[in-house]
C-alpha cells in the first residue's frame, strides 16, 4: 500500500520536474511571440558545446575507472577521509574553482614554475584544453564516486567465490567488474555529459576566447544583451533535444549487473603482485594530486583574507545554509520516490527517467526568466526569492541524486522485491527495515551533494534577487566588484568549508547507517 | 490572550507608520547594494531629508524591466549604463527627468532630456609597474605588443566593460576594427564574462594588462596605498562611459522620484560617487573632487559614440571581435 504511494509520489515527482524545466521555456518562448533564428556563430557555438562535453566526460569516466578500483580494492589509514576530500572539487563554485586551478597550472601557476625550473616549455591552460582539464577537475570525483559505489555493490560472496574458483584477475573482471561498469559508466557518462553541456563561466574565462563560445554563453547574450527571448528559447529547446537524445541512449545501453543479493559483507577484492599495487598506487596519488593540489590553492589564497571578513559574509553564510537544508530535505525525499518508483520499471519508466536528466540540460537563465514570467502575473517576484532558489536548486540537484540512488534502487527491487512481497513486508516497515539501511549509503552522499550544491550559486535567480535576500555566492561576487579581491578570495574559502562541512555531515552519517 | 492583542496591537501600530512612510522603489545593478558598494550611502543621505523609505531592489537592470513593462513596482532606476540606453529608450517605459542639466561636469555633450548620469569613466587598458615598465603609448602600439606580453579583456556579449571596449575600437578604426583586433588576438590571453574575473587574473599576475578603467588605479592608492598599478594613457582617445539614473513613466510616486532625480545632481550626492563607485562625479567641478581624485591622470581626448551610433555599430562590431578572435 504504501509502495504504491511512493510510486504514485515518484511518478508526481517525474511530472512536477518536467513542468518546472519545460513551463518557464514555453512561457519564454510564447513572451518572445516571433519565430526564432539563430545567430551568426551559433552553430559553432553548437559544435564546441558538443565536442567538449563529450571529450570532458569520456576523460573523467576513463580516468575514474582505475581510481575507483585502486580505492575499492586498497585499505590504507585515512582512505575514508581521502575519499572524501577528493569529492570535494565537484561542489566548488566554478569561478572559485577557476582560480584554484589557474594558481595550479596557470601561467605563473605551480606547475609552470616547476616546469621551468626544469627547463621545460611552459603549459598554456587558455584554450580548449583548459576547459577539458577544468571539466575532469570539477567532474572527476564524481565519477570516482559513482564507480566506486559500483565495486562496493557488488557482493563479497562473489568475489569469494571467484577466489575460491582460482579465477586468474582478467576473469574476475569479465565477469564481476565489466558486467558492474556497464551498469555505471553510461550513467556517469551521461550525468557529466550533460553538466559540461551547459557550462559557461569555465569555458568562457579558460577558453581564451569567442572560440570557445558554448550554447550557455549565447542564451546569456541573448537575453541580457540582446534581450532576444526567442532565440534564448530555441537554444535552450536545442540543449533539451541534446540531452533527451543522450537520455534515450543511455537507457538502451545500461544494463542490470544481475549479482543477486549478498549477505551485505564488505567487498573483498584481493590481488597479488607489485604490478596492480604500483598500479593502484599511481591513480591514488596522481589523482589525489591533480584534485587536492588546487584545493590547497584555494586555502592558501583565502587564508589571508578570513581575518577580517565583514560582517555580512556570515550573515549570507547563515542564510545559504537554511536555504541549503531546506532544499536537501525536499531533494532527498523527491529523489528517493522517483528511483524508486523508476526501479519498479513498467509503464512510464523510461520517460520519468529522462525527466529526471531534464533539469540538467536548463540553462539556468532561461529557466530564471520563465520562472520570472510565470508568476510575475500574480506576486512580486522580489517576495518569492528564497522560495524559487530553493526550488531551482531542488531541480537541479535532483537528477545527482537520482542517479546515485537508481542504481541500488534497482538492486533492492531485483534482489529483495519478492522477498519482501512474500514476507508481507511494505509501508513503513519495509521502508525501515529493507529500503532504508540498503540506500542510506547513496541517500547520505546524496543529500551531501545537494546540500553542497544548494550551497552553490546556482545563477538562476539574478531576475528575483532582492535586497534582503543576498546569499553567499553573491556576497563574494559583490566583494570581487569592488575591488575587494582579498576578501572575496576569504569569503570563497568560507563558502567551500561550509560547502564541504554540509557534504562531509551528510555523507557521514549515510556510511555510519549504511547495512553494506 | 492579553498578549496576543497587545501584539495585534503593535502590528496595527507598525502598519499605520508603515503607510504613512512613502516607500520609493530603486531597480540597481546586481552589487550596488552591497556594505561596498554606493548603495548603502545614497540610502542613508536620502533618506536623511526625504521624508520616505528608500528601498533597493537589485538584479538584472533593463532584462528584468522589459519583462515587467508597464508592471514595475520600480519608480527610478540607477546604473543603465550609456551603450544600452538606446533600448531602455526604446521601451518607452522611462519619462523625462526635468532637470536642469547646467551642473553637469561629464567631458561630453548631454542632452538627454530622459536619462542623468550619476557617474562617468573612461575604459583603459591597466598595467602594473612592477611587471611592464614602459606601457604602450597607443592604441596602434597595442597591435605590435612584444612577444609574450598578455591581455586579459571581457566578453563584450556578457559585460558592460567589454562592449565598451568593443566600441572604443570601432571609434578609433572604423571598418579596420577588425585588423586591430586581428592584430592583438594572439596576445590576449582569455576572455573572461564579467570585469572581476579579469581584474582577478590581472592582480594574481597572470595577465599583464587588463581591460578596465582610468579610475582604477585610484582604488589601489586610495584603499591599498599601492601605487604600482596604473592605466595606460593613449592620445587616440578613450571611450567614454557613464552610468545614469531614470524616472520610470508608470511611477505613483512622481514628487519622490523627481526629488531623488534633483539630488543626484547635489554636491551631496556627488561627493560620495568617487570612494563608494571608484568612478568620477558627474556634476562636481574637479577643484570640489575628493582628495587624491584630481591627480589621477586622466585622457586628454574623450571618444563617444551617440547613443544611436552605438546602438546601430553594436551587433557589427561585436561580430567583427568574435570573427577576428575565432580565427
Amino acid at each position: 500500500m504504501a509502495r504504491g504511494a511512493v510510486a504514485m509520489i515518484g511518478t508526481s515527482v517525474a511530472s512536477a520536474l518536467a513542468a518546472l524545466v519545460l513551463l518557464p521555456l514555453g512561457a519564454v518562448l510564447w513572451r518572445a511571440g516571433v519565430w526564432p533564428a539563430l545567430a551568426p556563430g551559433d552553430l559553432q557555438a553548437l559544435w564546441f558545446t558538443l565536442w567538449q562535453a563529450a571529450v570532458s566526460a569520456l576523460l573523467s569516466c576513463v580516468l575514474a575507472v582505475p581510481v575507483a578500483r585502486a580505492l575499492a580494492r586498497r585499505r590504507f589509514p585515512g582512505r575514508a577521509a581521502l575519499i572524501s576530500l577528493m569529492g570535494a572539487p565537484f561542489l566548488l563554485p566554478t569561478i572559485v574553482a577557476v582560480m584554484g586551478l589557474i594558481a595550479v597550472f596557470g601561467r605563473r601557476g605551480w606547475a609552470n614554475e616547476a616546469l621551468a625550473a626544469l627547463g621545460v616549455a611552459p603549459l598554456s591552460i587558455y584554450g580548449a584544453q583548459g576547459v577539458i582539464l577544468a571539466h575532469v577537475f570539477l567532474n572527476l570525483p564524481l565519477a570516482v564516486r559513482m564507480i566506486l559505489q559500483g565495486w562496493q555493490a557488488i557482493p563479497a560472496e562473489r568475489f569469494r567465490l571467484a577466489d575460491s574458483l582460482g579465477f586468474a584477475p582478467a576473469q574476475v573482471s569479465r565477469h564481476l567488474e565489466w558486467p558492474m561498469l556497464r551498469a555505471v559508466l553510461p550513467g556517469a557518462f551521461a550525468v557529466i555529459f550533460v553538466i559540461c553541456l551547459t557550462s559557461f563561466a569555465i569555458a568562457l574565462t579558460l577558453g581564451g576566447g569567442p572560440r570557445a563560445t558554448t550554447v550557455e554563453l549565447a542564451i546569456y547574450q541573448a537575453i541580457r544583451a540582446d534581450f532576444d527571448l526567442g532565440r534564448a528559447a530555441l537554444l535552450a529547446g536545442v540543449q533539451f533535444l541534446l540531452c533527451a537524445a543522450v537520455a534515450v541512449l543511455i537507457w538502451r545501453v545500461i544494463a542490470a549487473p544481475g549479482f543477486g543479493a549478498g549477505l551485505g559483507r564488505p567487498p573483498m577484492l584481493r590481488t597479488r603482485g607489485a604490478g596492480p599495487w604500483l598500479a593502484d598506487v599511481l591513480a591514488i596519488g596522481g589523482a589525489a594530486l591533480f584534485l587536492l593540489l588546487p584545493l590547497t590553492a584555494i586555502a592558501l589564497r583565502g587564508l589571508p583574507g578570513l581575518a577580517d571578513l565583514p560582517e555580512a559574509v556570515w550573515s549570507a553564510a547563515a542564510r545559504s545554509v537554511s536555504v541549503a537544508l531546506a532544499s536537501t530535505l525536499l531533494t532527498v525525499l523527491a529523489a528517493l520516490a522517483l528511483a524508486l518508483r523508476v526501479a519498479k520499471a513498467g509503464r512510464g519508466a523510461a520517460l520519468m527517467d529522462a525527466a529526471a536528466l531534464l533539469p540538467l540540460a536548463t540553462s539556468g537563465l532561461v529557466l530564471g526568466t520563465g520562472l520570472f514570467l510565470l508568476v510575475q502575473p500574480w506576486v512580486l517576484p522580489a517576495q518569492l526569492a528564497l522560495e524559487v532558489t530553493v526550488a531551482v536548486n531542488v531541480a537541479l540537484s535532483l537528477p545527482f541524486v537520482y542517479r546515485l540512488l537508481l542504481p541500488e534502487a534497482r538492486t533492492l527491487q531485483a534482489d529483495y522485491g519478492r522477498l519482501s512481497a512474500s514476507l508481507g513486508l511494505h509501508g513503513p516497515a519495509w521502508l525501515r527495515f529493507v529500503a532504508l539501511p540498503r540506500l542510506a549509503r547513496p541517500l547520505g552522499f546524496g543529500a551531501g551533494l545537494a546540500a553542497a550544491l544548494s550551497m552553490g550559486d546556482l545563477g538562476v535567480i539574478a531576475l528575483f534577487a532582492s535586497d534582503q535576500s543576498a546569499t553567499l555566492p553573491l556576497v563574494v561576487q559583490g566583494l570581487m566588484a569592488s575591488y575587494r579581491l582579498e576578501a572575496a578570495a576569504g569569503g570563497a574559502l568560507v563558502l567551500v568549508l561550509t560547502s564541504f562541512g554540509l557534504f562531509w555531515a551528510f555523507d557521514l552519517m549515510g556510511r555510519r547507517y549504511a547495512a553494506v | 490572550m492579553k498578549t496576543s492583542i497587545l501584539a495585534t496591537g503593535l502590528s496595527c501600530l507598525a502598519l499605520a507608520a508603515h503607510a504613512e512612510t512613502p516607500v520609493l522603489t530603486v531597480y540597481a545593478g546586481e552589487y550596488f547594494t552591497s556594505e561596498w558598494g554606493p548603495g548603502p550611502a545614497i540610502e542613508a543621505g536620502f533618506e536623511a531629508f526625504c521624508g520616505c523609505d528608500l528601498q533597493f531592489s537589485t538584479g538584472d537592470l533593463l532584462p528584468r524591466l522589459l519583462l515587467e513593462g508597464a508592471r514595475t513596482e520600480a519608480d527610478v532606476m540607477i546604473g543603465l549604463s550609456t551603450d544600452v540606453l538606446a533600448r531602455a529608450r526604446e521601451s518607452g517605459l522611462f519619462a523625462p527627468h526635468g532637470q536642469d542639466l547646467s551642473a553637469l561636469t561629464v567631458p561630453v555633450d548631454w542632452p538627454d532630456d530622459t536619462f542623468l548620469p550619476f557617474n562617468w569613466g573612461h575604459t583603459a587598458l591597466i598595467y602594473d609597474t612592477t611587471r611592464m615598465e614602459t606601457p604602450p603609448a597607443s592604441l596602434e602600439a597595442m597591435r605590435d605588443l612584444p612577444e609574450g606580453v598578455t591581455v586579459v579583456i571581457q566578453d563584450p556579449r556578457t559585460s558592460i566593460s567589454g562592449l565598451a571596449m568593443v566600441l572604443w575600437v570601432k571609434a578609433v578604426y572604423g571598418d579596420q576594427a577588425g585588423a586591430f583586433w586581428a592584430d592583438l588576438a594572439p596576445h590576449i590571453l582569455t576572455v573572461t564574462k564579467g570585469w572581476s574575473e579579469s581584474y582577478g587574473l590581472f592582480t594574481s599576475g597572470e595577465a599583464d594588462m587588463v581591460l578596465s578603467y582610468t579610475t582604477s588605479p585610484a582604488y589601489h592608492i586610495m584603499a591599498e596605498n599601492d601605487l604600482t598599478k596604473k592605466a595606460a594613457i593613449f592620445p587616440e582617445g578613450h571611450y567614454f562611459m557613464a552610468e545614469t539614473v531614470g524616472k520610470i513613466a508608470g511611477t505613483d510616486q512622481p514628487e519622490l522620484a523627481d526629488q531623488f532625480l534633483a539630488w543626484v545632481l547635489t554636491p551631496d550626492f556627488q561627493k560620495t560617487i568617487p570612494a563608494a563607485n571608484w568612478s568620477l562625479p558627474s556634476a562636481l567641478p574637479v577643484a570640489d573632487w575628493p582628495a587624491g581624485w584630481s591627480d589621477l591622470p586622466l585622457p586628454e581626448t574623450v571618444l563617444f559614440l551617440s547613443e544611436t551610433e552605438a546602438e546601430s555599430l553594436r551587433a557589427e562590431a561585436v561580430e567583427e571581435w568574435r570573427a577576428a578572435l575565432s580565427q
